[in-house]
């Protein structure tokens, strides 16, 4: 009611703000091909895509919920490595992508029923070193059982040859891929808009489920647990329900992280650093609000591309100084990074989006 | 029928027969004495350094309702310091008499204690004090807290593996028969022992053991009879810290080779003990921590890759049987 009060009095600046940029970073995104040919660039924009649908279901259960998980890259890894397994096992083909993708998918909704019921009935910091336990023997396990998933190493597969840039999509007078501003209408453009387009879906999928009476009685629970339950819905099955659905939605955009990256290893899915990621970026870019996991990952991952250039750079220039080159030197970026997150919890518990749409994601 | 067999479980005390089951069970997998006989004196030592560093985690959760996800700073931080002080008193460590080792010894886990008890108030004044009872928060600046922590180790001990010298009288086992034990493991746990007992005295034989027992059974009521709980959860936290990193020195000590992520290896350990032990209370720290420094020993010599799943299994067999724990201090 409130909101709708707000809206109506006054022009809500920090809304529009909010709503721009993130229509400026999908514009971006959508013609990413184009405006940034360079390889480094692509895989930014892929990143940026892939990491948008991670955080945004993520954010489903911090921001939305209330529920603390550890256990996001866990369901995020077994998209990938089922994915993985397949395509290796299996050969380059669209029905190893199929098949392995569903099985892992279907590894993290199994995986997440039995932890929802097992474990979402007890305090919220319960749960949470449940998952955290949990993701960690994941981990483990990963590096352990080397035969089916390459250990610490990962493993590296083809894909499907219609996303090799050896694939023409559109052939020119020479049989060569057709050219439009320059960019060759090849498989790895294919590629990208195949991740493009799938996290695009799976956004505007959670953007529908937030906006659906069940976002209404998530929030509910998450401002207060006794009065939702009192009022009739039962709490313990909602959060199962989200919980399982945002690992789902984090076992897909695996399966898009391993068909981008046509690698698979514990650093880029399972890792403990990628969890940490996921929750910086919700808490930088604002609890709460989809947008905001736009906002927070384009910021987190812009700075980890390309800030540790500039520390680079810092440390080179104050060589001559104590400590302060130890501080700046590029391997401790996220020395910085935590301060900041420090800070941000404390000063702007709402981050970037909430701060800027003045509706708090938690009091 | 099932009520008789429950009595007379609880008869013989209860939960606290677990471990012995759990010791009966692998002898009979085993088959070997002196096998078994050497994996229990490790399962006791391992469990005793993880109970120090479980314990004040759970402490700090009973009284104050807040759970630090940065305690495994301390671990690390106790256990860098006792490694550098050893290496830095040298010959005092590796020869000499066994009175100048045991004097550097304790110069090694004095320092990380003491640091871990300074680093405990500061941490809890700046990082915790201002987000009590926002359990969300917390969990979140004390993640914080832990990066900027492990950072900090990088930063000054650097990202390589450390050598610990370990003081030459704890070197060699001792001997009976075909059965060698450790004297490493026997000292860890006589520590432990020795920490647990007087922490057991001075929660339920001293004044301040009966007000710490209040404030976890209810926070109100004690504040309402006029006692400063927010000082004495201060000291809580700064002893909780320092047993931290005291648990992390004894671990230094035991692995002989640490590296940064020593903090947050043992920290699943250290969670899963708190779960199985019940938050709040010391006597489930150390059933929790036998249980799986036994379960640890036990499946790494029978299953070597079951290792850290069965104590997640663990965890998972107990929460079904009992929700809350096995000796929880905190209901609900």
């Amino acid at each position: 009611m409130s909101l709708l009060v707000n809206t109506s009095r006054r022009v809500p600046v920090g809304r529009l703000v909010v709503y721009g940029v993130v229509l400026v970073v999908g514009l971006c995104l959508m013609f990413a091909p184009f405006l940034f040919p360079d390889v480094r660039a692509q895989e930014v924009a892929a990143r940026i895509c892939v990491f948008i649908v991670l955080v945004a279901s993520y954010d489903l259960l911090i921001g939305y919920t209330g529920i603390v998980s550890f256990a996001h890259t866990m369901f995020f890894g077994l998209g990938a490595y089922g994915t993985a397994i397949a395509l290796r096992t299996m050969g380059p083909g669209f029905d190893a992508i199929l098949l392995g993708g569903s099985l892992g998918v279907l590894a993290a909704l199994v995986l997440a029923v039995l932890i929802g019921l097992l474990s979402l009935r007890v305090k919220a910091i319960f749960f949470a070193m449940i998952t955290l336990a949990a993701a960690s023997v994941m981990m483990v396990l990963a590096s352990q059982l080397s035969e089916f998933t390459g250990g610490e190493d990962g493993m590296t597969y083809t894909i499907p040859r219609f996303f090799s840039p050896a694939n023409t999509l559109v052939e020119d007078a020479d049989g060569k891929a057709l050219r439009i501003f320059g960019v060759a209408l090849n498989g790895r453009l294919a590629l990208y808009y195949f991740v493009f387009l799938s996290s695009l879906f799976l956004f505007l999928a959670m953007l529908r489920i937030v906006a659906s009476p069940l976002g209404t009685v998530l929030e509910a629970i998450r401002e207060n647990e006794m009065r939702a339950e009192a009022i009739g819905y039962r709490v313990v099955s909602y959060r199962t329900a989200i919980f399982c659905i945002a690992a789902v939605i984090a076992a897909l955009a695996g399966i898009l992280r391993a068909v981008w990256l046509r690698y698979t290893g514990p650093d880029v899915t399972l890792s403990f650093d990628i969890m940490l990621d996921v929750l910086l970026m919700v808490v930088i870019g604002g609890m709460g609000t989809m947008m905001g996991a736009v906002i927070g990952v384009v910021i987190m991952t812009l700075a980890q591309f390309y800030l540790k250039d500039l520390m680079e750079a810092g440390a080179s220039a104050t060589a001559d100084m104590p400590l302060l080159p130890d501080m700046l030197n590029p391997d401790r970026w996220l020395l910085w990074l935590g301060i900041v997150f420090i800070l941000l919890v404390y000063f702007f518990p709402a981050g970037i989006a909430g701060t800027l749409m003045g509706k708090g994601g938690h009091k | 029928m099932t009520k008789t067999i429950s009595d007379t479980f609880e008869r013989f005390g209860g939960v606290f027969l677990l471990p012995v089951i759990l010791g009966l069970v692998a002898f009979l997998l085993i088959g070997r004495p002196s096998t078994w006989v050497t994996l229990t004196v490790a399962g006791l030592a391992m469990g005793m350094m993880i109970f120090l560093m479980a314990s004040g985690l759970s402490l700090i959760f009973g009284l104050m309702d807040v759970l630090n996800f940065g305690h495994s700073a301390f671990v690390s931080f106790g256990a860098f310091i006792a490694a550098s002080v050893l290496a830095s008193l040298g010959v005092w460590v590796t020869g000499g008499s066994a009175a100048m080792n045991i004097l550097a010894l304790m110069a090694a886990i004095a320092a990380a204690t003491a640091f871990g008890a300074l680093a405990g108030w500061a941490f809890e004044r700046i990082i915790v004090k201002p987000v009590y009872k926002d359990h969300l928060r917390q969990i979140l600046i004390t993640m914080g807290a832990l990066i900027v922590a492990e950072e900090i180790i990088l930063m000054v001990w650097g990202g390589s593996p450390l050598p610990v010298p370990r003081p030459a009288v704890l070197t060699g086992s001792f001997v009976f028969g075909n059965i060698s034990i450790e004297v490493y493991r026997v000292f860890a746990f006589l520590l432990g022992l020795a920490v647990y007992i007087a922490m057991h005295f001075a929660l339920n034989r001293t004044r301040v053991g009966l007000l710490i027992r209040a404030g976890v059974e209810n926070r109100e009521m004690v504040e309402a009879l006029g006692f400063r709980i927010d000082r004495l959860f201060i000291a809580v936290f700064m002893a909780g810290s320092a047993l931290a990193a005291m648990g992390g020195a004894m671990w230094a000590g035991y692995q002989g080779l640490i590296t940064p992520a020593i903090g947050s290896e043992m920290m699943i350990l250290v969670f899963i003990v708190v779960i199985i032990g019940g938050l709040g209370s010391i006597e489930g720290s150390l059933l929790g921590a036998i249980l799986v420094g036994l379960m640890a020993n036990y499946v790494a010599f029978l299953f070597p890759k079951m290792s850290l799943a069965s104590n997640m299994i663990l965890m998972m067999a107990i929460l079904l049987w009992r929700p809350y724990g096995l000796k929880p201090a905190v209901k609900g």
